[in-house]
């Protein structure tokens, strides 16, 4: 009920601001452009986002902003396409904002990076940053890396290695089930690989590749995968297709363990719904349980006030590292110049607000954090989506475990005086 | 053999649910020459109404509640909406049932939300009906099974046994005829369409908690409704229970047969390499295009019998 204002207010508010030009010299806020599905069938995740980013802005911004200014969002529904991203673009550097964010899509990123460093190259003097919160495929910080573009989420790659070491001694045949295009591919090949490389007495008994949300019953992949004898089915499915494969799963009650790599995102709790208790697990950059779990109580205080002001998990509450190395970089930069800010973003260092360590390295502005492996099971302090049952960190893997090399060749423009 | 009888109970479940999608849509389609492009979001409406009956006074009400909704949703809209639209032929028609269908999928985003409702199945129906090779056999898909048989068996009493049904049936072949004899087929024109979105509602309100109740749940489910009314014909009741158990059992078999064309090629002695023409195409795993093989069966009875399996005319 209340999504939709919330789309109408971010599409008229990028209108209003398409429209005005606004005096860009001595703007008393620093602002980020944020673009994302708002409508279409994946508008639940960029507005999840939205309200997140909200929250955690108006938390940075009470201690200080950055130079003394305020952050502030500004929402460009993108509607899942490259081309509108690409719109949202222009309209960010015409209004001369130092900052371009985007979550969703690695095919989006790419066309955003490639956008964004003809920009800057034709446009010196209004440069701007592209902050990548979450397209993950490899080859963004790596082939096709930018000394514009800083991602601050791990790639499939470091993924695939997360769930590498966190799959348990006892598990010796997995079944693979991934959607058929790029990030699935990806997720597939990476994962042999780290399999192959960590622990090769897995054996693989099942790979497959599913057509992207087309399928309503995964009943029959349940049965088909039980009779491979697995003891663990391993998917980078995210959306409809991870929901409906494990309810099945756990509706045909086989004796399976799950490991995923996007269970924690809207809608999985309720998909896997009491009768999973134990048996997911899924790769995530935060959960609300693990502040409670290292006694952080600054941090479980601060994720807890977000629960009730709204009523939707707060899994993307690491996003706040992001907004604490801009907030930081800008301080350092002394100015709101992007080509100053991306030179103090490169190589910079800083604790997380769970006291982990995390570093945007220097060579390919990936950057390296703590991601954990959580368990969904009863008896945790904050439940998700209302089904009593809740995410528990299992393991957590720290920044210099996934440090992996990268091949990144990057063009880098004079450094300002 | 394991991996068969388990198959064909999950394809048995997944046709049933189909057929009682398909067969009101089939109704309405063979009455009115229309693609109902709603008819997927009377589905999609059958479950949200349930989900939030069932919150209220539970699950047996809503089985009964939620169609009943959804059978009036359908009056209004044939009364109000598609019999001023039908003077201006069913292009206009098909484009009003499209818009309608933009409409309601919007509106159920702004009532319930983007994401899921958490609309589960009964505890009454909640556990195991028996284990297979040790898989188990939830009693709730026993329970879709004769709930879908059920409405088989009375639809097709009251099609056959009723005078009703007789009418309907008539005008099903021969609405003109039907005209002349001076019964009102306006007015059985909104009992069919009535009829048929009840039952749209009643297979939401079954399949709502098998499948999952999002607001994209209309959208996956329309494509492949109308490969089965087209598959077994215009005006066919056993056509479209045929072409929904077909439709269901070769999507499930699909999955588990792990087999390529280039596997039967080799039945012939042609091996197939990465040189050979066309090799990516011909290596291509059944499961992957499982999900195709419906509408590849579609243009294949389009081409050879329009009419469909168990169609009664051509138009």
């Amino acid at each position: 009920m209340k999504v939709l204002p919330t789309i109408i207010a971010a599409a008229l508010g990028g209108a209003v601001f398409a429209v005005t030009p606004q005096a860009v010299l001595g703007q008393d806020t620093i602002k980020i452009a944020y673009t994302d599905p708002l409508s279409g069938p994946f508008a639940q995740v960029g507005d999840a986002n939205l309200k997140q980013f909200q929250f955690i802005l108006d938390y940075i911004n009470s201690k200080g902003g950055a130079l003394g200014k305020k952050f502030e969002l500004v929402p460009f529904d993108n509607k899942s396409q490259p081309s509108d991203a690409l719109i949202a673009l222009k309209s960010a550097t015409d209004q001369n904002i130092p900052f371009i964010m985007q979550c969703s899509g690695s095919n989006i990123a790419a066309a955003l990076i490639e956008g964004v460093e003809k920009h800057n190259e034709r446009n010196p003097e209004s440069r701007i940053i592209y902050v990548n919160c979450g397209a993950v495929a490899t080859e963004l910080t790596n082939e096709k890396c930018s000394f514009w573009h800083f991602r601050f989420d791990v790639h499939v790659a470091m993924k695939a290695e997360i769930m590498a070491r966190a799959l348990p001694k006892d598990v010796t045949k997995v079944y693979l089930l991934n959607q058929d295009y790029l990030f699935g591919q990806s997720v597939q090949r990476d994962v042999k690989a780290y399999l192959a490389k960590l622990r090769p007495d897995v054996q693989v008994v099942g790979d497959e590749l599913i057509p992207l949300g087309k399928i309503k019953d995964f009943s029959p992949y349940i049965t088909k995968i039980k009779a491979t004898g697995a003891q663990a089915l391993i998917t980078g499915n995210w959306g409809p297709d991870m929901n409906l494969l494990i309810k099945a799963g756990i509706d045909a009650g086989i004796d399976l363990r799950y490991y995923t790599l996007y269970a924690h995102l809207v809608g999985g709790a309720t998909a896997i719904g009491p009768g999973g208790d134990g048996k997911v697990r899924s790769v995530m950059p935060f959960s609300e349980n693990h502040a409670v779990e290292i006694g952080n109580k600054d941090a479980e205080a601060w994720t807890k006030a977000f629960r009730d002001k709204h009523s939707f998990d707060f899994y993307s509450a690491g996003f706040r590292t992001i907004f604490e190395h801009l907030q930081s970089a800008v301080n350092k930069a002394g100015a709101v110049d992007a080509t100053k800010i991306a030179f103090a973003l490169e190589g910079q260092k800083m604790k997380d607000f769970l006291g982990y360590d995390t570093i945007m390295r220097k060579d390919d502005h990936q950057i390296v954090s703590e991601y954990l492996v959580g368990v969904f099971k009863k008896g945790v302090k904050y439940d998700s989506e209302k089904t009593g049952l809740g995410w528990a960190t299992e393991a957590t893997i720290l920044a210099s475990d996934i440090d992996q090399p990268n091949t990144c060749k990057m063009k880098r423009p004079e450094m300002p005086m | 053999m394991e991996v068969f009888v388990i198959s064909l109970l999950n394809g048995l479940v997944y046709g049933m649910l189909l057929f009682m999608l398909a067969s009101g849509l089939t109704l309405i389609f063979s009455m009115m020459g229309v693609l109902n492009f709603a008819h997927a979001s009377a589905y999609m409406l059958g479950a949200y109404f349930a989900y939030t009956i069932s919150l209220l006074v539970g699950f047996w009400l809503a089985l009964v509640i939620s169609p009943l909704m959804c059978g009036l949703i359908g009056a209004g809209i044939e009364m109000w909406g598609l019999r001023r639209v039908h003077k201006n032929g069913h292009i206009a028609e098909l484009l009003f049932t499209f818009g309608l269908a933009l409409i309601i999928e919007k509106l159920v985003q702004m009532t319930w939300g983007l994401i899921a409702v958490p609309y589960r199945v009964p505890a009454l129906l909640d556990f195991p009906l028996f284990t297979l090779y040790g898989t188990n056999f939830p009693a709730y898909r026993a329970f879709m099974l004769l709930i879908s048989g059920l409405m088989f068996g009375s639809i097709w009493l009251v099609l056959t046994r009723t005078r009703i049904g007789l009418i309907v049936q008539a005008s099903l072949t021969h609405p003109e005829m039907v005209s002349a004899l001076g019964h009102n087929v306006p007015r059985v024109f909104t009992l069919v369409f009535a009829g048929g979105t009840a039952l749209a509602g009643l297979a939401g309100v079954i399949g709502g908690n098998y499948q999952t109740t999002e607001p994209s749940m209309a959208f996956t489910m329309g494509p492949i409704v109308f490969v089965v009314v087209v598959f077994g014909g215009l005006g066919s009741l056993a056509g479209c229970f045929i072409a929904s158990l077909l439709m269901g059992l070769i999507q499930t078999f699909a999955v588990v047969f792990d087999y390529s064309p280039a596997d039967l090629l080799k039945q012939f002695g042609l091996t197939v390499t990465s040189s050979t023409p066309f090799a990516e195409v011909l290596t291509v795993p059944l499961p992957r295009i499982g999900a195709l093989l419906p509408y590849i069966l579609l243009v294949l009875i389009l081409l050879v019998r329009p009419r469909g399996l168990l169609g009664t005319r051509d138009t």
